[in-house]
This record gives C-alpha cells, structure tokens and sequence, in this order.
C-alpha cells in the first residue's frame, strides 16, 4: 500500500490550501480528489474576499497561503470595501474569472512540491482502534497515511433540491459521498445538517446592459497577496438591476412550491444569505431588491446575479427573472438551487482541528459548519499545516484571537458550535483594532516562519517590508513639535504645551498624513505601503494600547490547560445544560471555557474547584 | 477593566455585625494601604490603623488592617485585608473610597480564586479562598436578594444592555455590512441618538446613586395594631430615643413616624403607623388610618402589636391576611404563671416597653427573620458599589463613543463594546449572534 505522511480528501477551497500547508510544512502530502480538473473549482459566487473574509484571505497569504495569489491572478474587478471607513475595517474584495481561478489554483498546487494530487473517489477512511491510518477509495486502492484531512464541502449527503424535485448531489452535476457519514457516526461523532442555496446562471448574451447601471471597480486595484507588485488581468465591470412589484406578486403567487416553505428542506440556512422568496417573505414593505450581475469570467458569458439565490421550480425561476429591468429575454444556462448537506458539530474538534474522538482525522470547510471560500481556506491551512504537524510528532500549533481572524473562526466554531453557516465578520474579533488587513503579515508571517510554514521569497520580502515600516516608524517618532509650534505652522492642536511626534499628529483627523507630510519634507520618502501602515499604527494608538491588557489576561487565561479527563457530569452545581455543553465541549484551557456560551463566573469558579480537587486526590 | 485591576471585595459573610473584613488583592494594594491606612504596616500583622478618606481627610472608621505582600499571600498577589466595623454606613463609605482609587475595583464573583488558581496557589485558594467561591456559587440567590432590595434596579441594567446591543447592531450594520445596499443609511441616524439617551438615563440614575438609595430604602418593617396598644413605645423603645411622640390618649399617632435602625448590620426603617379602628373619630383619623393601611401594603414585614388592656386588640385588621410578628406588649401588666416571655398560645412574644423586659430578644428575633428574608444585605452593599462603577465606566466610554465621529464607526463599536462590557459584569455578556440577530431581524441582508 502506498503511503503518505498526510493525505487530504477534497479539492476544493479547503483542500487545496490544506495540501499546499502540509506539504509546505514538509509533510509528504497526497491531494485525493474524485476530479483533478475541478480544483479550485468555485461552485458559488465568483469572488474571493469583502468584510471579514478579505481579512482572512491577507492572513492566509501572510502564512504563505495560496488564496490571496491565486485570486489576484484571477480578479477582474477589485474593490475594497469600507475604503471611507477606518484601516481596521477595510476589506479587500475581487470579482473572479472562475476559469483562470482554477487553473492558477491547479498551477500552484503542480508548483507544491511534496504534493502528488490522486484522481479517485475517496470511499471512506480507514481506521484500527480509534486511529485513522488511512483511505479507501472507490476503485479499490487504499493509501496509507499518519493523518488525514477531510474537506468535503457541500458533498457530504448532499441533497439539491429544486422546486419539488430532489437531487442526490455534492454539487451541480457531481455525485455526493455518502459512505464518510454513516462511518464518522458510527465513531460517536454527532453530525448535523445545514443548507445553502445558489442563483441561476444567466447568458450574459441575452441581457440587455444598456439598460442597466455600472459598478466598476477601483480605478488602482488593492492586490490581495503581499507578494502581488500589480493586478495584471484585464478588469470588467458588474451591473445592477432590481426586482419588480410583479415579481414579488410571482414568488408570493408560487411560495408554497418552495422547498424552503413546503417543509421539504430540514437544514438550517445561513441568515445572511437568504433566498429571495426568503427575503419577499420576511421584508414585505420593501417593493424592490437590488440585483448585482456579476460576470463569472472574462471569455465566459455566464453571469451570475447576486442577491436571488432560489430554490423554486425552474418555471417560477424562468418567469422570475424575466420581470427584472434588462433581464426580460434572458436565458438561463443552469437554474438555482438549494442544497443541504452534513456537518460534524466542530465542537468536537481540538483547536488544531482535529478530530477529539478520531485522533489522526483533520476537518476544514463546510464540514465544519462554515460557508464561504475564505474561511474554507483558511480552515484548510490550519487543518493541514497540524496535520503535517501530527504527522511529524509535533506539537499543535494555534492561532489565538488575538492573532488573527482565523484564530477568532476557529475559536469560535470549537468553543460555540454553529446553528447556521459560520461566516466571518468583522464584530466578531474583539481585537479588530488590532487585526487588520494591512498588516497580516506583521501579525502572522513570523508565526508562519517558525513553524516552516514560509517559503524563501516571502520571507525575504517580509523582512524588507518590515524593515520599512520599522524605520517609517522610527522616523516618524523622531520628529516632534510643541503645541506652541504647531499653532504657529497652522496645525489645529490644543495649545497644552505638549510636544507631539510626527506619529502622534498623524493620528490626528486634522492634521493626517497631508499634515505632516507638508511639515517634514523626509517623510515624502515613505512608500504608500509604510504611510497605509503608520496611519494605522497613530490612528489606533491609544485603543490599542488599552487593548494589550485585555490580550494578556487573554494569554494567561489560554495558557492554563483544564484537564481533558474532567467529569463535568459529577458537578451538581452546574446547571445540566452547563453540564452537558461542557462534557461535549471538554475545553482545553480555562480561557476557552471562559468563552463558552452559558458560562458564568460562578459557574468557573466550580469548575476550578474540582481541578483543585483532584489535583489534590492524585497527588495523595 | 483588566486582569491587572486591584480587586476588592467584602468578604466577610452574612450574620456578621460587628466586624466587616475587605480583602484586596493586585499590584495597587500597597499604595491605597498607604493613602488610606498613612502608612504600609509590618507584613502579616494585624495593626490598628484611621482609614481616612485622602479627598477629604475624613477619617471613616478605625480598623485592623493586615497587609500580605506577593506572592506568599493566597492569590499570589499583593493582598491586604481590612477589618472595619460592620456598619454598613461605614462600609459602604469603605467600598467607595476603594473605588476612587486608580486601578481599582470590586471584584466579579470567584476572581479571588481564579487569581489564585492563575498564580498556582491553589492550596491557598483552597484554605483561604472557599469564601469567595462560596459567594460564586450563591451569587444567584444573593441576586435574588438583591432584587427584593433594589426592586427596578436590575431591570434598569437589563434595559442599558439591551440598548447597547442595539446601538451596537446599528453600528455593526454599518461596518460588517458596508456593501449591502442601503443598509448602512438606515442604520447611521439612528447611533449617536441612541447613545445620548442611554447615556442620560444612566446619568440620572448616578445621581440617585445605588449605595446611599440602598441606606436611604432599606428593609420597611411596619408596626401595626389598635390603637393604644403601645406601638410608638415600642418604637423609641427600639430607636432608644423619643423619635414618635408618646401619650396614652388613643389615636395619638394621625400619620407614620419612621426610625432607622440598624440591626445586625442590616439598614431597617421602622415605621410606626396609626392605629387601625373601624370607627375612626374624625376624617382626620380616617385618613391616619388609611395611610397606615397604605403602609402595611407596602412594608417587607409587618409586625402586629395587641396588648391585654385594649379589648379587641388581638385580633388583626381586616387588611391583614398573616403579620410576620405578633407582639403582645404591655406584658407588665400581665402575670404569667410560667414568666415565660414568649406567649406559647397564640405564638406572640411578650414584651414591656416600661421595664424593656423582652425588646433585646425582639431585636434578636427580628434580626433572625430580616436575615432569613433578606439574605445577605452586606454583600448587597457590595454588588450597589460594583453598580455604581460600572455605571460610571459605561458613562465615559459612552462620551468616547460620542466624540468619535461617524466616519470611524469601528471606535465608536469599540468604546460601545467597552461599554457592554462594564455592563455585562451585572448583567451577563452581550453575545456576538445576539447583534447579528438584530441586525438580520432589522435590515434586509443579503447581496
């Protein structure tokens, strides 16, 4: 039997950043796919990044990641988002070409060496005792591996459904996997079930976009990867239209033939993407929604019309979009859907993301209970990276809150589990001050250093980059003016006497970067990259600084292994449904406990006195 | 708030009247010994220090003060304990002093113990800290305490928090949601209004301020009875001063008197009231007697007084269902055969207020049952001072919030969560998905 160090189940956003981490990692590293052409297939909307998920795109690439470059080869229209608002809210979003996605993901992924991509159906895992040692695929092979990491996406039991139809399917046109299920229940795992849904595609030949108004992208495309110099691709623009009265009355007129409404569909669905019949259903005082038509490549005429994801009958679908400004003669080149699939509660999972009762198994993706690419990915690496990590008779590694959003995601999913699709925001990260998407790579790329996660050329490009802000930093620091003075120069500053650095001033919306700039023509030397990052840096000085205390109460707290043979079932004290989450939960630190819903001082301040009682008891 | 945060507490249980113990640990502890005791006293001994007030250099009571440096004390910590007198005037003056001082702050229920679990000193925490953890583990019924006490109070704080959640929905779907269309508009007028009416409600409710409300309230007992049965003796006899005008003509008392008192460290207004006859003798009377009955709607514990020599006493006015106390006075003029106190028969205690024969065991008695009721007033005192701070730490993260301006939305939602998390230390966390779900319910997401 052929064996591996790590072998990683699934092609998609998870997997392949999984792959890539492991063998970066120097894991020898098998990508087991049903089919090598669908790589980096983007079976959603065509775009990477926005709020929140462009922040975890910057910190997968800061960790050496695939997503943030291979996006950037492949964006056709870049915007960020909130550019008026704060840096630590700005989020860097891209339209994607689907096609030149996937090849420059297939590229980079032939690029990885220590990588072999496989082409078979995985059929289930193989496990001796309560280890996984392995996989079996379909066609009778089986390869043998020290760990394994399962991405499957929306295939796990997938079930589309369209209108009263009912489709067995991971996704469009793809057969779902059914045997990985039944094998993780049988190992005590509890799975849930989620739903999601997707919108037709539209032939963009038959839109009519005279009619229709513009958004184009930034005039000087904000790249996602460090690395990027320059966005090369050509780029498009989207367009946008509307639903009408009439079509409210149509899916009003056709609810009950909803799979959603008819009581067919049983998963839980993400609130922040509702179908369209959800949101007719749920905002009647509003008579129209906008519509963006977003095309899916540059020699595609697909188009994908974000906003009315649907599950209805494709008649209804059909007669839908036909009541929408410009879109009275399209055709439709695939319908709508909704799909539900499986997921493994990932409060089951260490913060390593592996498995607690299937040691050896890594999960990332959908599996977990998340949606979107961005956090698949980022998933994906962590899950890889530690099962490289296993592999090779090393410690977990983890990313706290205070790191980085992955840390929050994950955090979050192990600690609290998920009642819908988990998808980033920025409000979740009680850091966000901190957690920026300017500097990703100051927050994570040493991080990523020590574990052999970075390879020579960013390293190198880190450290020049690093450098620079340091010394902008420095520079910035030495110039300074007394209050006196700057009134004299006409800056608008209390007249304290104080004398203020260049840095203190630029945090100051009166003055900002123009300000000092015209006060100390040496700073007119700092690239736009070092003045993004020392804008920052004044902006948020002071939050910051009162933020450090809260990050090193943190740390502390997160430090401080809870036993993992606690009997929390033998704390009467504890309310039962305390209990219950915190048998399932088993939290490895008292800072993890800390954040698990229902937990309350007193309720801590228990659990701590049994630690102590059995310290006592196995010391005597 | 931090980690860092020199924590106090009153740590001494409830049925203690004569001694209060605050306990503080944390890096600050020797400078506020020093501002408040005049001097660092030998390590590990029990001295006799003034705790004066450095604002006004009033001193506030003599107590034993012990000061425990790092990390030999049981949370690893600088820790120092103060012996005070158990009065809650005192201690409440105490606790707020505590508060004024830089870095300082009551602590959350079992912090004691997770600072000492944190500083491996779980021996200690085990030995010396079980009182802390005992609070923890009560904290809900002494919140039900607190809540007979207080009455709105906790309502109060329940409505700042839902308020805030909101404020922050409406920031959040600003932020998180910037690219939905028309989401970010209908949420923007909305915030700073939001946040300069919260701010005023828990301004105003400052200036009444919870500590001295608590003192100022107290536990109404209400004495009731016929008249002439001796309830405004009664009443100086406990006060131990002519508060209630005294005279044996009947009726003399038209409206209530009131008295605080302090029993076994709890604040108590006693209130003598008209007595209550069906024919009153003018519409004076009548409405002394309607009042009273106002009064005895209203008290935490009524006492009913009946005395042998007012035929008829015995027996309880139409508007009482159950006294908590009986209390036959005038026993002085009774012979028992026994010379027992307590009238075993109908379960009255017998007092005299001419000899004082039976008050102490009244006060004893009292004291029991307020106890019982009421739980732990002391450690009520101590969750108004945590009231109190965290109403003044929302206050001006609210300010913050408000002199940032609409462009950077991201501090206005930290100072808010700053200020949801002074909040939370009362009421329980605001949860990420709480947000969310207003912000879903509100605004049609969904691009």
């Amino acid at each position: 039997m052929t064996s591996f160090d790590v072998i990683v189940i699934g092609g998609g956003h998870a997997g392949t950043e999984a792959a890539a981490a492991a063998a970066r990692a120097g894991a020898r590293t098998a990508l087991l796919t049903h089919r090598a052409d669908t790589i980096g297939e983007m079976s959603c909307n065509p775009a990477i990044g926005g709020l929140g998920k462009g922040h975890l795109v910057r910190e997968i690439d800061a960790l050496d990641g695939l997503m943030g470059r291979v996006a950037d080869q492949a964006g056709i229209q870049f915007r960020l988002l909130n550019r008026s608002k704060g840096p630590a809210v700005r989020g860097p979003r891209a339209q994607a070409d689907r096609k030149l996605y996937r090849h420059a993901m297939q590229a980079a992924v032939a690029a990885q060496s220590g990588l072999t991509v496989i082409s078979a159906a995985a059929s289930g895992l193989l496990i001796r005792g309560d280890q996984v040692t392995g996989v079996a695929c379909e066609d009778g092979r089986s390869f043998a591996s020290a760990a394994v990491v399962l991405t499957t996406g929306t295939f796990l039991n997938g079930l589309i459904h369209i209108g009263e139809r009912r489709i067995p399917a991971g996704r469009h046109g793809e057969p779902p996997s059914l045997g990985f299920s039944q094998q993780l229940a049988a190992a005590g795992l509890k799975l849930g079930r989620l739903k999601t849904g997707t919108p037709a595609r539209l032939d963009g030949r038959t839109i009519d976009w005279k009619r229709l108004e513009e958004q184009r992208g930034d005039d000087q495309p904000v790249p996602f990867s460090f690395l990027t110099r320059k966005i090369e691709t050509p780029q498009v623009s989207c367009f946008i239209t509307h639903t009408t009265a009439a079509g409210h009355q149509l899916i009003a007129d056709n609810i009950h033939r909803s799979p959603m409404y008819s009581g067919q569909i049983e998963g839980v669905g993400p609130r922040y993407c509702p179908s369209i019949e959800d949101k007719i259903q749920r905002f009647r005082d509003k008579d129209s929604h906008q519509v963006f038509l977003e095309p899916e490549g540059l020699d595609d005429d697909t188009v994908y019309p974000n906003g009315i994801s649907t599950s209805l009958p494709e008649d209804v679908q059909d007669s839908f979009l036909r009541t929408m400004p410009g879109l009275e003669k399209v055709s439709v080149m695939r319908w709508g859907y909704a799909i539900e699939y499986d997921y493994v509660d990932p409060r089951q999972l260490t913060a390593a993301l592996e498995g607690k009762r299937l040691p050896n198994l890594f999960l990332a993706g959908q599996i977990n209970g998340t949606t979107g690419y961005e956090e698949a990915a980022a998933q994906g690496l962590v899950a890889g990276l530690n099962a490289a990590r296993k592999a090779g008779g090393r410690e977990p590694f983890v990313i706290d809150r205070a790191q980085g959003y992955i840390g929050v995601m994950i955090d979050d999913l192990v600690t609290k589990g998920v009642s819908e699709p988990y998808r980033m925001f920025t409000s979740r990260a009680e850091y966000r001050l901190s957690l920026r998407a300017d500097n990703a790579d100051m927050r994570l790329t040493p991080l990523g250093m020590s574990v052999g996660l970075v390879g020579a050329e960013r390293a190198m490009a880190f450290q020049h980059r690093a450098s620079a802000i340091n010394q902008g930093l420095d520079l910035a620091r030495s110039l300074s003016l007394t209050s006196a003075e700057a009134a004299r120069r006409g800056l608008r500053v209390n007249q304290d006497g104080l004398r203020r650095s260049a840095l203190d001033l630029l945090g100051m919306p009166d003055v900002g970067w123009m300000g000092i700039r015209a006060q100390w023509p040496e700073l007119a030397s700092l690239s736009p990259d070092v003045v993004e990052a020392l804008e920052a840096e004044a902006l948020y000085a002071g939050y910051i600084q009162r933020q450090d205390a809260d990050v090193a109460a943190l740390r502390r707290e997160d430090g401080l292994a809870l036993p993992a043979s606690l009997d929390y079932a033998s704390m009467p004290s504890l309310s039962a449904e305390l209990r219950h989450k915190l048998q399932l939960v088993r939290p490895a630190t008292l800072g993890q406990a800390s954040r698990m819903d229902g937990m309350t001082p007193a309720a801590l301040a228990v659990i701590l006195g049994h630690v102590k009682r059995r310290d006592r008891q196995s010391a005597a | 708030m931090t980690a860092s945060d020199t924590i106090y507490a009153l740590s001494s249980g409830a049925g203690r009247a004569a001694i209060a113990v605050i306990r503080m640990s944390g890096s600050h502890t020797p400078e506020v010994l020093m501002r408040m005791a005049g001097r660092l006293p030998t390590a590990r001994k029990l001295s006799l220090s003034a705790i004066r007030d450095d604002r006004t250099g009033e001193i506030l009571d003599k107590a034993m003060v012990v000061w425990i440096p790092g990390p030999g004390s049981f949370t690893g910590e600088d820790c120092a304990e103060i012996h005070l007198h158990g009065s809650p005037a005192v201690v409440s003056a105490v606790m707020e002093l505590l508060s004024a001082q830089p870095g300082v702050r009551p602590a959350e229920p079992g912090e004691f113990t997770k600072r000492g679990f944190l500083n491996g000193k779980m021996d200690l925490v085990e030995a010396e800290g079980l009182g802390d953890l005992l609070q923890a583990r009560t904290s809900g019924q002494r919140r039900q305490a607190f809540q007979q006490m207080l009455g709105q109070a906790s309502s109060r704080f329940e409505s700042w928090r839902e308020q805030l959640m909101q404020i922050r929905a409406h920031i959040e779907a600003g932020v998180d949601f910037a690219d939905e269309p028309g989401v970010a508009e209908a949420a923007a007028p909305a915030i700073d209004m939001s946040i300069l009416a919260l701010r005023s409600q828990i301004s105003a409710e400052l200036h009444r301020s919870a500590g001295s409300e608590l003192l100022r309230d107290g536990i109404r007992v209400v004495l009731a009875g016929c008249p002439n049965t001796g309830k405004s003796s009664l009443l100086n006899a406990l006060a131990r001063r002519e508060a209630a005008i005294v005279s044996d003509l009947p009726g003399t008392t038209r409206d209530a008197i009131e008295v605080t008192l302090e029993l076994d460290g709890m604040p108590v207004i006693v209130t003598d009231t008209a007595g209550l006859r069906s024919d009153v003798a003018d519409a004076v009377e009548e409405e002394g007697v309607r009042r009273s009955r106002q009064h005895v709607s209203r008290a935490d514990l009524v006492v009913w007084v009946w005395s042998a020599d007012v035929i008829g006493s015995r027996s309880l006015d139409s508007s009482i269902e159950q006294p908590d106390m009986l209390i036959e006075n005038k026993s002085d003029l009774r012979e028992t055969e026994s010379g027992l106190l307590r009238n075993d028969r109908d379960a009255s205690l017998r007092i005299s207020c001419q000899t004082r024969e039976g008050i102490d065991g009244l006060l004893v008695e009292l004291a029991l049952r307020l106890r019982k009721r009421f739980g732990d007033v002391e450690s009520a005192l101590f969750v108004s001072a945590r009231q109190k701070l965290a109403a003044e730490r929302s206050i001006r993260y609210l300010n913050d919030a408000l002199d940032v301006g609409s462009e950077s939305l991201e501090l206005k939602a930290e100072n808010i969560r700053r200020a949801s998390e002074e909040i939370a230390r009362l009421t329980g966390r605001v949860d990420v998905e709480e947000w969310l779900g207003a912000i879903f319910s509100r605004f049609c997401i969904g691009k």
